[in-house]
Protein backbone atom coordinates (compact mmCIF):
# COMPACT_ATOMS: atom_id res chain seq x y z
CA UNK A 1 0.00 0.00 0.00
CA UNK A 2 1.35 3.87 -0.51
CA UNK A 3 1.42 5.83 2.26
CA UNK A 4 1.42 9.82 2.75
CA UNK A 5 2.37 10.52 6.06
CA UNK A 6 1.32 14.39 7.48
CA UNK A 7 2.96 15.29 10.94
CA UNK A 8 1.61 17.91 12.32
CA UNK A 9 3.45 18.24 15.70
CA UNK A 10 6.75 19.30 17.40
CA UNK A 11 9.69 16.89 18.48
CA UNK A 12 8.54 16.72 21.64
CA UNK A 13 5.08 15.73 21.17
CA UNK A 14 4.46 11.61 21.43
CA UNK A 15 2.40 11.89 17.93
CA UNK A 16 6.13 12.65 16.50
CA UNK A 17 7.65 9.52 17.50
CA UNK A 18 4.53 7.45 16.90
CA UNK A 19 4.53 9.14 13.67
CA UNK A 20 8.20 7.88 13.11
CA UNK A 21 7.68 4.52 14.84
CA UNK A 22 4.44 4.04 12.17
CA UNK A 23 7.18 5.12 9.12
CA UNK A 24 9.54 2.30 9.99
CA UNK A 25 6.65 -0.05 10.65
CA UNK A 26 5.08 0.81 6.98
CA UNK A 27 8.61 0.11 5.15
CA UNK A 28 9.19 -2.63 7.14
CA UNK A 29 6.09 -4.77 6.22
CA UNK A 30 6.98 -3.76 2.49
CA UNK A 31 4.36 -0.51 2.09
CA UNK A 32 5.76 2.04 0.28
CA UNK A 33 5.60 6.09 1.86
CA UNK A 34 5.16 8.40 -1.55
CA UNK A 35 5.79 11.32 0.73
CA UNK A 36 6.52 12.81 4.58
CA UNK A 37 5.14 15.98 4.49
CA UNK A 38 5.65 18.23 8.06
CA UNK A 39 3.93 20.79 8.74
CA UNK A 40 3.00 23.33 12.01
CA UNK A 41 5.18 22.73 14.75
CA UNK A 42 6.06 19.29 13.21
CA UNK A 43 9.09 21.53 11.26
CA UNK A 44 10.91 21.23 13.87
CA UNK A 45 11.19 17.72 13.50
CA UNK A 46 13.55 18.43 10.13
CA UNK A 47 15.73 21.05 12.68
CA UNK A 48 19.36 19.93 13.11
CA UNK A 49 19.89 22.40 15.71
CA UNK A 50 17.70 20.79 18.48
CA UNK A 51 19.74 19.93 21.28
CA UNK A 52 17.91 17.66 23.41
CA UNK A 53 19.67 15.86 26.40
CA UNK A 54 21.91 12.85 25.91
CA UNK A 55 20.18 10.34 27.57
CA UNK A 56 16.85 11.51 25.70
CA UNK A 57 15.56 10.61 22.28
CA UNK A 58 16.83 12.71 19.65
CA UNK A 59 13.96 13.12 17.72
CA UNK A 60 14.72 15.29 14.84
CA UNK A 61 17.99 13.23 14.20
CA UNK A 62 16.13 9.94 13.99
CA UNK A 63 14.04 11.43 11.26
CA UNK A 64 17.20 12.06 9.73
CA UNK A 65 18.66 9.15 9.61
CA UNK A 66 15.19 7.56 8.38
CA UNK A 67 14.69 9.94 5.73
CA UNK A 68 18.04 9.17 4.40
CA UNK A 69 18.65 5.36 4.77
CA UNK A 70 15.50 5.01 2.80
CA UNK A 71 15.93 8.09 0.44
CA UNK A 72 11.88 8.87 1.04
CA UNK A 73 10.67 12.33 -0.48
CA UNK A 74 10.48 14.28 2.72
CA UNK A 75 8.82 17.73 2.42
CA UNK A 76 8.66 20.51 5.06
CA UNK A 77 5.68 23.35 4.87
CA UNK A 78 7.81 26.54 3.51
CA UNK A 79 5.81 29.20 5.37
CA UNK A 80 4.93 27.05 8.02
CA UNK A 81 8.99 26.59 8.60
CA UNK A 82 10.08 30.18 8.31
CA UNK A 83 7.15 30.88 10.64
CA UNK A 84 9.08 29.04 13.22
CA UNK A 85 12.56 30.07 12.20
CA UNK A 86 12.94 26.69 10.51
CA UNK A 87 15.66 27.82 7.99
CA UNK A 88 18.23 26.40 4.35
CA UNK A 89 20.72 28.14 3.45
CA UNK A 90 18.91 30.17 0.80
CA UNK A 91 16.45 31.12 2.91
CA UNK A 92 18.51 32.01 5.83
CA UNK A 93 20.68 34.14 2.89
CA UNK A 94 16.74 35.38 1.64
CA UNK A 95 15.99 36.83 4.89
CA UNK A 96 19.12 38.15 5.81
CA UNK A 97 18.85 35.48 9.02
CA UNK A 98 22.82 34.49 10.59
CA UNK A 99 22.36 30.33 10.22
CA UNK A 100 20.37 27.70 8.82
CA UNK A 101 19.51 24.71 10.49
CA UNK A 102 17.78 22.41 7.73
CA UNK A 103 19.50 20.98 4.95
CA UNK A 104 19.43 17.17 3.33
CA UNK A 105 17.36 15.05 3.11
CA UNK A 106 14.91 17.68 3.09
CA UNK A 107 13.41 20.14 0.89
CA UNK A 108 10.83 23.25 1.69
CA UNK A 109 7.91 23.58 -0.67
CA UNK A 110 4.03 24.63 -0.44
CA UNK A 111 1.18 22.75 0.85
CA UNK A 112 0.45 21.64 -2.79
CA UNK A 113 2.95 18.93 -1.81
CA UNK A 114 0.75 17.79 0.55
CA UNK A 115 -2.73 17.73 -1.88
CA UNK A 116 -0.50 16.13 -4.33
CA UNK A 117 0.74 13.06 -1.66
CA UNK A 118 -2.51 12.55 -0.55
CA UNK A 119 -3.92 12.52 -4.49
CA UNK A 120 -1.16 9.77 -5.33
CA UNK A 121 -1.19 7.73 -1.75
CA UNK A 122 -3.87 4.79 -0.92
CA UNK A 123 -4.19 6.23 2.26
CA UNK A 124 -3.57 9.48 4.08
CA UNK A 125 -1.58 9.00 7.78
CA UNK A 126 -1.95 12.36 9.86
CA UNK A 127 -0.05 12.06 13.12
CA UNK A 128 -1.00 15.53 15.68
CA UNK A 129 -1.89 16.59 19.25
CA UNK A 130 0.07 15.22 21.85
CA UNK B 1 -11.12 11.26 -9.99
CA UNK B 2 -9.45 13.50 -7.42
CA UNK B 3 -9.81 12.51 -4.05
CA UNK B 4 -12.04 14.59 -1.98
CA UNK B 5 -10.78 16.35 1.21
CA UNK B 6 -12.35 16.97 4.46
CA UNK B 7 -10.49 19.51 6.66
CA UNK B 8 -11.79 19.56 10.10
CA UNK B 9 -10.75 23.03 11.80
CA UNK B 10 -11.13 22.98 15.83
CA UNK B 11 -8.58 25.78 17.09
CA UNK B 12 -9.94 28.95 17.82
CA UNK B 13 -8.72 31.84 15.96
CA UNK B 14 -6.61 33.89 18.99
CA UNK B 15 -4.65 30.14 19.87
CA UNK B 16 -1.85 30.44 17.25
CA UNK B 17 -1.54 29.98 14.45
CA UNK B 18 -3.90 26.75 13.61
CA UNK B 19 -6.30 28.04 12.42
CA UNK B 20 -4.86 30.38 9.83
CA UNK B 21 -2.81 27.02 9.12
CA UNK B 22 -5.89 24.77 8.52
CA UNK B 23 -7.59 27.59 6.51
CA UNK B 24 -4.28 27.21 4.38
CA UNK B 25 -4.32 23.70 3.26
CA UNK B 26 -8.43 24.51 2.43
CA UNK B 27 -7.32 27.21 0.29
CA UNK B 28 -4.07 25.39 -1.35
CA UNK B 29 -6.68 22.49 -2.16
CA UNK B 30 -9.36 25.28 -3.91
CA UNK B 31 -6.47 26.63 -5.66
CA UNK B 32 -5.32 22.82 -7.32
CA UNK B 33 -9.12 22.79 -8.24
CA UNK B 34 -9.42 19.50 -5.57
CA UNK B 35 -12.75 18.88 -3.89
CA UNK B 36 -11.92 20.25 -0.32
CA UNK B 37 -14.66 20.72 2.75
CA UNK B 38 -14.00 22.67 5.57
CA UNK B 39 -15.84 21.86 8.86
CA UNK B 40 -15.69 24.13 12.04
CA UNK B 41 -15.86 21.97 15.15
CA UNK B 42 -14.74 22.59 18.78
CA UNK B 43 -13.26 25.83 19.12
CA UNK B 44 -13.00 25.77 15.83
CA UNK B 45 -16.46 27.67 15.39
CA UNK B 46 -14.89 30.83 17.10
CA UNK B 47 -13.59 31.75 13.74
CA UNK B 48 -16.60 31.86 12.53
CA UNK B 49 -17.67 34.63 15.40
CA UNK B 50 -18.82 38.19 14.15
CA UNK B 51 -17.17 41.61 15.28
CA UNK B 52 -14.02 40.03 16.08
CA UNK B 53 -11.50 42.11 17.21
CA UNK B 54 -7.90 40.61 16.41
CA UNK B 55 -6.02 43.85 16.54
CA UNK B 56 -6.69 44.37 20.36
CA UNK B 57 -4.47 40.75 20.96
CA UNK B 58 -2.27 41.98 18.22
CA UNK B 59 -3.62 39.33 15.33
CA UNK B 60 -4.28 39.61 12.11
CA UNK B 61 -8.26 39.51 11.12
CA UNK B 62 -8.62 36.01 9.61
CA UNK B 63 -12.05 36.41 8.89
CA UNK B 64 -10.58 38.13 5.40
CA UNK B 65 -8.93 34.59 4.24
CA UNK B 66 -12.12 33.00 5.77
CA UNK B 67 -14.55 34.69 2.96
CA UNK B 68 -12.06 34.13 0.19
CA UNK B 69 -12.83 30.33 0.65
CA UNK B 70 -15.47 29.83 -2.30
CA UNK B 71 -13.59 32.51 -4.33
CA UNK B 72 -11.01 29.53 -4.28
CA UNK B 73 -13.65 26.70 -4.65
CA UNK B 74 -14.16 25.95 -1.32
CA UNK B 75 -17.71 25.81 -0.75
CA UNK B 76 -18.96 22.83 1.38
CA UNK B 77 -18.56 24.76 4.12
CA UNK B 78 -20.04 23.22 7.38
CA UNK B 79 -20.15 23.93 11.57
CA UNK B 80 -21.40 21.53 14.35
CA UNK B 81 -24.42 23.19 15.83
CA UNK B 82 -23.67 21.18 18.67
CA UNK B 83 -19.91 23.34 19.14
CA UNK B 84 -22.19 26.60 17.93
CA UNK B 85 -24.71 25.61 21.42
CA UNK B 86 -21.66 24.79 23.82
CA UNK B 87 -20.45 27.82 23.38
CA UNK B 88 -23.09 30.25 22.83
CA UNK B 89 -22.78 31.34 19.65
CA UNK B 90 -25.80 30.90 17.32
CA UNK B 91 -26.03 29.95 13.92
CA UNK B 92 -27.34 33.56 12.49
CA UNK B 93 -24.61 35.46 13.46
CA UNK B 94 -21.90 33.80 11.04
CA UNK B 95 -20.70 35.53 8.44
CA UNK B 96 -20.30 32.46 5.87
CA UNK B 97 -22.62 30.37 4.30
CA UNK B 98 -21.64 27.69 6.04
CA UNK B 99 -23.97 24.78 7.06
CA UNK B 100 -24.77 23.58 10.55
CA UNK B 101 -24.62 19.78 11.17
CA UNK B 102 -26.28 17.93 13.94
CA UNK B 103 -24.13 14.83 15.05
CA UNK B 104 -25.62 12.66 13.18
CA UNK B 105 -25.17 14.59 9.79
CA UNK B 106 -21.56 14.90 11.26
CA UNK B 107 -20.87 11.47 10.60
CA UNK B 108 -22.56 11.27 7.60
CA UNK B 109 -20.26 14.01 6.42
CA UNK B 110 -16.91 12.47 7.52
CA UNK B 111 -18.00 9.22 5.87
CA UNK B 112 -18.41 11.15 2.33
CA UNK B 113 -15.19 12.22 1.88
CA UNK B 114 -12.24 9.94 0.46
CA UNK B 115 -9.59 11.85 3.30
CA UNK B 116 -9.85 13.77 6.35
CA UNK B 117 -7.46 15.86 8.26
CA UNK B 118 -8.34 17.45 11.68
CA UNK B 119 -5.79 20.29 12.36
Amino acid sequence: MKFAIALFSAPHAPSSRRALRFAEAALASGHEIVRLFFYQDAVHNASNAAVPPQDELNLPAEWGVFVRHHRLDAVVCIAAALRRGVLNEEEARRYGRPSANLGEPWDLSGLGQLHEAAQMADRLVCFGGP
Amino acid sequence: MAKSLLLVSRQAPWSGPGAREALDIALAGGAFDLPIGMLFLDDGVFQLAPTQYPEAIQQKDLTANLQALPLFGVDSLYVAQRSLDERGLADTTLDLPVQCLDDAALRDLIDRYDLVITL
